[in-house]
C-alpha cells in the first residue's frame, strides 16, 4: 500500500518535472527577454523605437519600424506564394490523389519539412535570385525572393497540418452530398472544405509563425538593408536578420536595441501562438 | 450441390408465382390506402433484375430481381449482411464508392438503365438517399437544405427560400426549425438531424427515397415521427427502406422483400409476407426465431 503510493508519488513528480522544463523554459526566455529588452526600449523611447525609421547604431539612432514592415511585407508575401499552392496540394492529397500518387508525393512533402534552412538559403541565393536579376528589375536580393523562397519553406507546414483537417471530415458528409447528385469536386469544396475550414485556418496561422520566425535563409536572399521597400524589387530587412547581422559585435544599447527586437518578435509569435488557439478552440467547439 | 441449386431453382419458381400473385392486390392495398386518384395496379418506379453484385471476391447479391411499385413503401428486410443495403446502395450507385465493387444485371429507372442511360449525378439527384447515421453538413439548417438545390444551379434567393421552406414543411420539421434557420444543424437532436436530412434529400426532388435503417440510430418518439411522415411521403414520392426493425416494416410498407445471403428469398404484399409467407425461412425470420 504505501509502497504503491511511494512509487506513485514518485512517477508523478517525474511526470510534473518533465512538464514543468518546457513551461520553465517559456518563462525564462521570456525574463531574460523583457529583462534585457525594456530597459533598452525604454531608454532609447517606445515610439521612437518602434515607429522610428531610421537604423543606425553608429548615431545611436534605433528604429526598428523598417525592420516590422519588412517581417509584415515579407511574411504576407510568402503567405500570398504558399497558401494557395500549399491549401490545394493538401486538398489534392486528401480528396484527388490516388493511392500511389499520394504514396510518393507524401514522403516529398515530408522531406521539404527536414531541409535546413540554411539549403534553402543556399537554393534562392543560387536559383531565385539570379533569375530576378536577369527578368526583372533590381538586384535580385530582395522582398520577392524571400518571399517566394519563404512561400516554399511554409508549404510543408500548411499541407500536413491542412492535410490532417480534410483527412479528419467524416466520410458521411462527402457521401450525404454526392447522395444529392453534387459532384466529386463540389462535394469536396462545397462540403469537405468547410467542415475543415478551422483546420486549414490554423495551418495558414502556423505557417505564419514559421514565415516570421525564419531567419537563415531570408538573410541569405533578402538584401537586409534597414530602409523601408519602396518596390518588391527592393532589399529588405526582417526583425530576425536585424538580430542575427548585428548581434556578433553589438555593445551596451545597440546589443539592448537588438534585445528589444527580440521582444516585439516575440509578442508577434504570442499573439500567432493565441489566435492559433482561439481557431482551434473554435473548430473543437463545433 | 446440384440439390442446392435444385433448391434455389425452386425458391425462384416460388417467389415468381408468389409475385404475380401478389402484384394486383399490392395495387389494390395502395389505391386503398393512399389519397383517390392514382390507378389501381402502381406502375414500376424503378425494376432490378438478374443483378449480381460481387465485392472484389465476395458475391454479395446473387441475382436478385425486383420491382419498386410507384407511389409505395417498399421494405427490405433480413439478417445483417444479408445484401439488403448493398442493394439499396446500389439504386443510386453509391456502391461505386466501394472499391472493387462490380455489378452484372440491370437496375432501371422509369425504363432507362440507371448505369448506362442515366448520368451518376443526374440518378442521385432523381434518387435521393437517407443515411442511417443522421449526416447534416457542419452549416446552418438553411444552408443543409439550400445545399442541393444550389448544387443543381439554384441561386435566386427568394427561389432558394421557398424551396427550404417547402421541404422542411414536407418533412414535418418546419415548425421545429423555423426560428433556427441561421443555427448550426449539428446543434439539433438525432431525430431532428435525421428529419433534417429528409428535407435535405427533398430539397432536390427526388422521384424515389432510399431510407438505410433510418431511424436505428434514434429514440422511439423520433422513429414514430419518421414513421408517421413516410407513411406522408408516398403520395408523392416511391420510397425504398431496409429496416432490421420487423414492425417497423408491417407498420410502414406495402411491399416486403426478404433477404438471406445475398438472395431474395421472396417478395410481396406486406401483409402476405408476414401473415402467409410462401417460403419456410421468410416464416422462421418474420417469426423471430432466427436473425
Amino acid at each position: 500500500m504505501s509502497q504503491s503510493a511511494v512509487k506513485e508519488g514518485f512517477a508523478r513528480a517525474l511526470f510534473v518535472g518533465a512538464a514543468a522544463v518546457s513551461v520553465l523554459a517559456v518563462a525564462l526566455i521570456c525574463v531574460f527577454l523583457f529583462a534585457n529588452g525594456l530597459p533598452a526600449m525604454a531608454q532609447i523611447g517606445i515610439p521612437e523605437f518602434l515607429l522610428g525609421t531610421t537604423w543606425r547604431p553608429a548615431n545611436d539612432l534605433y528604429g526598428i519600424f523598417p525592420m516590422i514592415i519588412g517581417s509584415i511585407y515579407v511574411t504576407a508575401g510568402a503567405m500570398l506564394v504558399g497558401v494557395p499552392a500549399g491549401f490545394l496540394c493538401a486538398v489534392f492529397l486528401s480528396r484527388f490523389a490516388s493511392g500511389r500518387v499520394a504514396a510518393t508525393l507524401k514522403p516529398g512533402v515530408e522531406l521539404l519539412a527536414g531541409i535546413p534552412s540554411v539549403v534553402y538559403g543556399f537554393f534562392g541565393l543560387v536559383v531565385i535570385v539570379p533569375l530576378i536579376r536577369d527578368y526583372l528589375p533590381g538586384r535580385g536580393l530582395s522582398l520577392l525572393a524571400a518571399a517566394l523562397l519563404l512561400g516554399i519553406m511554409i508549404l510543408p507546414t500548411i499541407i500536413t497540418v491542412a492535410q490532417s483537417a480534410l483527412d479528419a471530415v467524416p466520410q458521411k458528409y462527402y457521401e450525404g452530398a454526392l447522395a444529392l447528385g453534387a459532384d466529386h469536386e463540389h462535394s469536396v469544396f462545397r462540403v469537405v472544405v468547410p467542415a475543415a475550414a478551422s483546420g486549414i485556418m490554423a495551418a495558414i496561422v502556423l505557417g505564419v509563425g514559421r514565415a516570421i520566425g525564419e531567419t537563415m535563409a531570408v538573410i541569405m536572399v533578402a538584401g537586409n538593408q534597414a530602409v523601408i521597400p519602396g518596390s518588391i524589387f527592393d532589399g529588405v530587412r526582417t526583425m530576425t536578420a536585424n538580430i542575427v547581422l548585428e548581434m556578433g559585435y553589438a555593445a551596451d544599447l545597440h546589443r539592448g536595441a537588438l534585445i528589444a527586437t527580440g521582444v516585439v518578435l516575440f509578442v508577434f509569435i504570442l499573439l500567432i501562438t493565441m489566435l492559433f488557439n482561439v481557431i482551434k478552440k473554435r473548430g473543437e467547439a463545433r | 450441390m446440384t440439390s442446392g441449386t435444385m433448391e434455389r431453382e425452386k425458391t425462384r419458381e416460388a417467389v415468381g408465382a408468389m409475385r404475380t400473385s401478389v402484384v394486383p392486390s399490392a395495387g389494390a392495398a395502395a389505391s386503398a390506402g393512399a389519397a383517390g386518384g392514382m390507378a389501381p395496379a402502381a406502375m414500376d418506379k424503378m425494376v432490378v433484375s438478374n443483378l449480381n453484385l460481387y465485392y472484389k471476391e465476395f458475391h454479395a447479391l446473387k441475382d436478385v430481381s425486383l420491382t419498386f411499385p410507384e407511389n409505395q413503401v417498399t421494405a427490405l428486410i433480413g439478417p445483417s449482411g444479408c445484401g439488403k443495403s448493398t442493394l439499396l446502395k446500389s439504386l443510386n450507385r453509391m456502391n461505386d464508392l466501394v472499391e472493387g465493387c462490380r455489378v452484372e444485371g440491370s437496375i432501371t429507372l422509369d425504363g432507362s438503365d440507371a448505369y448506362r442511360d442515366v448520368e451518376v449525378n443526374d440518378l442521385r439527384r432523381r434518387v435521393g438517399m437517407v443515411f442511417q447515421q443522421p449526416n447534416p453538413f457542419p452549416m446552418s439548417v438553411y444552408d443543409n437544405v439550400a445545399f442541393g438545390p444550389r448544387t443543381h444551379g439554384i441561386k435566386k434567393r427568394a427561389e432558394l427560400d421557398e424551396i427550404v421552406e417547402q421541404s422542411l414543411r414536407d418533412a414535418a420539421i418546419w415548425d421545429e426549425l423555423k426560428d433556427r434557420l441561421k443555427k448550426n444543424a449539428l446543434g439539433l437532436s438525432g431525430g431532428q438531424q435525421q428529419r433534417l436530412c429528409i428535407a435535405r434529400a427533398l430539397a432536390v426532388r427526388p422521384e424515389v427515397l432510399l431510407m438505410d435503417e433510418s431511424t436505428s440510430a434514434l429514440d422511439p418518439i423520433s422513429t414514430a415521427k419518421i414513421e408517421e411522415l413516410v407513411a406522408e411521403l408516398k403520395k408523392s414520392y416511391t420510397v425504398i427502406m431496409v429496416t432490421h426493425n420487423m414492425l417497423q416494416a408491417l407498420r410502414v410498407s406495402d411491399k416486403t422483400a426478404f433477404f438471406l445471403l445475398g438472395e431474395m428469398v421472396e417478395a410481396g404484399d406486406t401483409d402476405t409476407i408476414f401473415t402467409n409467407p410462401g417460403d419456410p425461412r421468410t416464416a422462421d425470420y418474420v417469426a423471430g426465431r432466427f436473425g
